[in-house]
Order: structure tokens, then sequence, then C-alpha cells
């Protein structure tokens, strides 16, 4: 079972959100960078299939040269091989990045280690939420594809269920259950709750340092929706007004719970 | 214009309030284009007067996902809808994705629609996706308004980290020498050729729609000023085997007990309850005010409480009357899950942490200290009442 995990490189937000001053980007120098979390799910999910069946992760990233740290972060955690395309720092929209990870999926299948028979993607990446790469991919690869799954389950050829490997997928919708069932490969996308990813070992960490990175630079293209510009929304601050402090607040707490008619 | 929009249908048969939203978004995107004049009557109302007045101009069609007889055609209308579609096949029954996009795809032509509109849900998301995929269209997922401008491009307002951020953007839907996807999924594209300037499926530009979601929290679901005359119609999609091949079954089991996303009071917890023994004293306090135990995604991560209590972007949005969160930092992406709660109640140890500057009300101090305190207090009223 050779899975890949596609990951994106997205900034460390705490408390607030900064934009820079041209309003193209958010404000990344006080903070360090991280992958979605979707995504680390998608590699902790990647590793434990593995784990069980035997084969490869690769984790793949579009992005800046410095993107590749949250390869190695991802190698950190289990994934064996990084694939990094590499791009001048712009930001890439849905369409591009789907046509540059498809043909970096059709490059290796035309090589010596063959397709990949999963692949997997975050539900939608935390910063830009276009929510259609991983659909995208799937069309351009034709593979069958389902998004946003909490529950997956891969049946390979030596589990008995016949000669092809199958996912059963299944997310809650709507206060049900929706199952899906695959056959492999297909593009599938995950939420955070599939799992609780581990943390990385230290021999981890030292594997992922050593490890090389294969580079392509993938040729960016323009696309119909363009940003104009980012902002924090309005009026999304306002000063708390103070109950009290510790214990002694407590009356005017209950007070201000009669008065919201949260008590009954 | 016409504005085709995806309504789906809740587990009662019922237009579900995400699609509501969808709905007033796809009237007010769709007017955004009307011709101005003053004192102009709402275009479905003219509409319903003189049908001869039907023209592209202001109309918003639906696609629903039923048979005819199920179509909730009053409830439709009260949008704004003059167009409803009920898609119908016999090889298709519930969800099914890519036929879903492939029949929106086939009502593009039928109704004449220049955009697609979806709510941002699962389903939303995912059919939009497959439709923008078919016909190597742009998609601008959860946006929060839309209008057309005179060029023919459309000037959005989008959700940038689950609307902690908002991106003014310009979508245009053909432009010139765009990248598509030409595949057909089932298809062997293994290898292929790299993406081709014109997929064979969609027509040369002018032409391709431009494809929307809705960020559900950004638009109240508002009813038409007068009622539309709406027809239903039936549709039934030309669909391929592969169109069918990935299908939701819904499991029998639902989820029990109180949903997070629909409780009235949300009582959360944080890092500041200091490991997973601390959490009984608010699941007990959530209960004295008939709610819902929430936490933030350190609660989750660090394996305390299941991950389907996060509140959280990359959890569950709540929109309670009441949150009182308790221990919480306030990071952008547990706030962004909790934009629509009515009113915020922090307790905090830290008055300069960010929850601060988003509650409404605020307690400084432990919370290993003030809720044991408030169930005291609670106990005791409720044992005089």
């Amino acid at each position: 079972m050779d899975i890949l995990v596609c990951v994106k490189r997205v900034p460390m937000v705490g408390g607030r959100v900064v934009v820079t001053a041209d309003g193209q980007d958010v404000d990344t120098r006080m903070s360090g960078f991280t992958v979605s979390p979707h995504e680390e799910c998608a590699v902790e999910e990647a590793v434990r299939i593995t784990e069980r069946l035997g084969g490869t992760v690769t984790a793949l990233t579009l992005g800046p040269a410095a993107a590749a740290d949250q390869l190695r972060d991802m190698l950190a955690l289990g994934a064996g091989h990084g694939v990094l395309l590499e791009t001048d720092g712009r930001e890439w929209g849905p369409i591009a990045t789907a046509a540059a990870i498809a043909d970096a999926v059709r490059r290796r299948a035309a090589g010596p280690a063959g397709g990949y028979d999963l692949l997997l993607f975050g539900n939608e990446a935390a910063d830009t939420g276009d929510y259609q790469v991983p659909v995208r991919v799937a069309h351009a690869l034709g593979l069958p594809c389902v998004t946003g799954i909490k529950n997956l389950e891969i049946t390979g050829p030596g589990d008995g269920a016949g000669a092809a490997s199958r996912a059963r997928a299944s997310r809650e919708y709507l206060g049900g259950e929706e199952v899906f069932e695959l056959t492999l490969p297909a593009v599938i996308s995950v939420r955070e709750g599939i799992n609780l990813p581990r943390y990385p070992s230290l021999p981890g960490r030292l594997r992922a340092k050593r490890a090389v990175i294969e580079r392509f630079e993938p040729e960016y293209h323009a696309e119909g929706l363009r940003k104009e510009l980012l902002r924090v929304p309005a009026g999304q601050t306002k000063r708390a007004e103070i109950l009290g402090t510790g214990a002694d607040a407590v009356p005017a707490l209950v007070r201000l719970l009669e008065e919201l008619g949260v008590l009954s | 214009m016409t504005v085709l929009c995806l309504v789906e249908l809740d587990a009662g048969g019922a237009v579900a309030d995400a699609s509501l939203r969808a709905l007033t978004f796809s009237r007010e995107l769709a007017a955004s284009a009307a011709p101005e004049a003053p004192g102009t009557r709402p275009m479905s109302h003219r509409a319903a007067l003189n049908p001869s007045d039907v023209t592209s101009d202001g109309l918003v069609a639906a696609a629903v996902f039923a048979p005819e007889a199920e179509v909730p055609a009053a409830a439709l209308a009260a949008y704004g809808v003059t167009d409803a579609y009920a898609v119908e096949s016999d090889q298709m029954s519930g969800y099914v994705p890519l036929a879903w996009a492939r029949a929106l795809a086939g009502l593009i032509t039928v109704s004449s629609a220049t955009a697609v509109v979806a709510a941002a849900t699962d389903h939303g998301n995912e059919v939009i996706a497959h439709l923008a995929a078919i016909l190597g269209a742009s998609m601008a997922a959860n946006c929060a308004s839309a209008a057309r401008a005179a060029d023919g491009t459309y000037r959005l307002v989008r959700h940038r980290w689950a609307g902690s951020l908002l991106e003014d953007a310009v979508l245009d839907a053909s432009p010139p020498g765009s990248p598509t996807s030409p595949a057909r999924p089932g298809s062997p594209a293994l290898p292929a050729s790299p993406a081709s300037p014109a997929s064979p499926e969609s027509p040369a530009s002018p032409g391709l729609p431009a494809l929307l979601t809705v960020a559900v929290d950004a638009v109240a679901a508002t009813p038409a000023a007068e009622a539309a005359a709406i027809a239903v119609d039936d549709f039934r999609p030309e669909l391929a085997d592969e169109d069918l091949a990935v299908r939701a079954t819904e499991s029998a089991e639902r989820a029990g007990g109180m949903s997070l996303a629909t409780a009235r009071v949300v009582v959360g917890g944080g890092r500041g309850v200091g490991g997973p023994e601390g959490f009984g004293a608010l699941e007990e306090l959530a209960g004295l005010l008939g709610g819902a135990l929430g936490v933030s995604r350190v609660v989750t991560s660090q394996g305390w409480r299941p991950h389907k209590q996060q509140v959280g972007q990359t959890g569950t949005r709540i929109s309670p009357e009441l949150y009182l969160a308790c221990g919480i930092s306030g990071a952008i992406q547990h706030m962004a899950g909790c934009l629509s709660a009515k009113h915020i109640v922090a307790v905090n140890t830290d008055p300069d942490a960010p929850i601060i500057a988003h509650a409404d009300y605020a307690v400084i101090g432990d919370l290993n200290q003030v809720i044991p305190a408030l169930l005291t207090a609670l106990r005791a009223r409720s044992g005089l009442s």
C-alpha cells in the first residue's frame, strides 16, 4: 500500500491574525509555520495503514523552499519520503495546485516505483479554505473521491477482500452518518478527529533531518479567482465587562445567567 | 441573470437551514445583476405578473434531489425561487456526489444559469468542487457576499481561516487560457496528458458559470419581500456508471444525546482545566444549564476529551444563547467555531487573554475555584425554587 499525503504550509496563528501592510498576506514575522490540522491527521492515518498493511508513505507539499520544514515535520511523524513542489512564494490557486499535484502523481506512476494506491488530503486548508484541491486531483487522474472523512478502513488484497483494495469511509452529516465504499486507487480527504496524531519520536526527528527531499518546480498559472485584499473583520473585538474576580464573582455571574434566561 | 441554487432537504423533508441561507444569497446575487431602474419591483413579482417579462434577469432556480412530489415548493417560492427542478434518476438514490454534479451541469443549460450556488456544507462544497472539475471552472468557497459587476466579473467577499479573516476577491468565471481538468472520472487517466486549454465537456468562453459556496454563518435566512410564482419541473440527468461509483449509504446510527451544534448553552473547557479529571465539574454545570460540554483543540489533541466535543475551525460550529468559556485562551481557530454565539462569558486567570477581547462578560480567576462555587450557588438556588 503506497500512500501519498498532501499537506500545506500555513502560518501558526494564535490569538489574532495580523495582515501585512499591503493586505496581501498574513503577517508571519512573529509566528512560525505548521500544516493544517486535518493534514497532520491524514499523515497519521497513512502511517497507521502502512503499519498494518505494509507499504510506503510519501508526504508532498506545494510551496516555497521553506516548506521543506513542514515535510520534515511529516517525516518525523512517520512518512518515509518527501516531495516538494517548489514555488517562488506566490500564493497558488486551487486549479494550478491540483494540476501540479496530478502531474507529480503521473510522473511517479510512469517510473519504477509505480502509482500510489491511496491519495490522502486534509478536508480543507486552514488558511484559504478552498475545499476543492482533492476533488480536482481526483478528476485529473480519473480516480474516485470522497471528502470530509472521519472514519477510514482500508482492506488490502491480503485481507481476503478480493483482488482490489477497498476503502470504507464515513463521516457525520446532519446528525447521521454517511458511509462510502471506494475501490482503490482513490482520493480521500479527512478531518481532524479521524485519529489522535502521535508525537514525533526522537529517532523520527533524526531520520527526518537527514532525509533527502525530492524537488520539482511546477509552472505557475493564474486563475479566475483573484485575491484583492485580506482584512480582519470589523467589530470582532470588544472589551468584556468584568463581573469580578475569583469565586467572589459568582453572585454577579448567577444574576447574569438569570438575565440571559438560561436558568430554569 | 439566473442563479441556480443547490437546495438540500433536512431529515424531515424541509429545506435545510443552510440552504435557506444559500437561497437568500442567490437571490441577492441575482438581483445585483438586474437592470437598475428606480421603483423596480422585485423581479420575481414582475415575472409573476407578466410572464412575457421572464427574461434571464434576476431569477433564482433551485435544484432539489427529490421526487417532484417531495419538492417543498411553497418554501422555495417564499425565498423567491421561480423554477424548481426535481432531480430524479432510477440509478440514483440518496447522496451521490459526482452524479449530483453531473445533474447540476445539465441544469446549467436547462435553466440558462450564469452562476451556481450551494451552502458551504459537506455536500455543497463537495458537489460544487466536482462541478468545477467537470467544467474546468473556478470555484469560490465560503463566500459571505457576491455581486455581479458590469464587466461580467463577480466581486466577492469570502472567508479565510473559517471567517477569522476576510478576502475581497474578483471571480472571472471565464478567464482566457485558464487551465482545466479535462479528464472524466473513471476514465483511465494514468498516465494522461497535462492540462489542456479547453475541456471537451465545457464550451469555449464565454459560458463558464460562476461557482460559489456560501459561508453559512455569514448570511441570515431571509424570505423574499413577496413570494414568487414557482414552476416545478422534473429533471432526469444523463448519468454514466462511473458517476455512480461513490455513493452514500446512511447508517441507521444517529448521534444520541445533546447536540453540541444546536445546544442552547455550551460550557467550554480549555487548557486551564488542567487535565482529563477536571471536566466533571464542567459537565455537571452543563447539565444544570441544560447544555452541552465543548472543549478547545488543545484538550482533544492532549486526548483529555473526544474530538466530537471540540469547538472550532476543525471541530464543531456552535450557535448557543450562552457560551461559558472556561480556561480557554481564545485562539482564532477556536473563536471561529463560536462566532454565532449570542453571548460569550469567559472565565480566565489572564485578563489579557485573547478571549477577553471576544467575550461580552468575564470573570478573572481560576476556573477550578469559580466553577465549584458557581455549582454550589446553582444547587442552592434550585433547592430553594
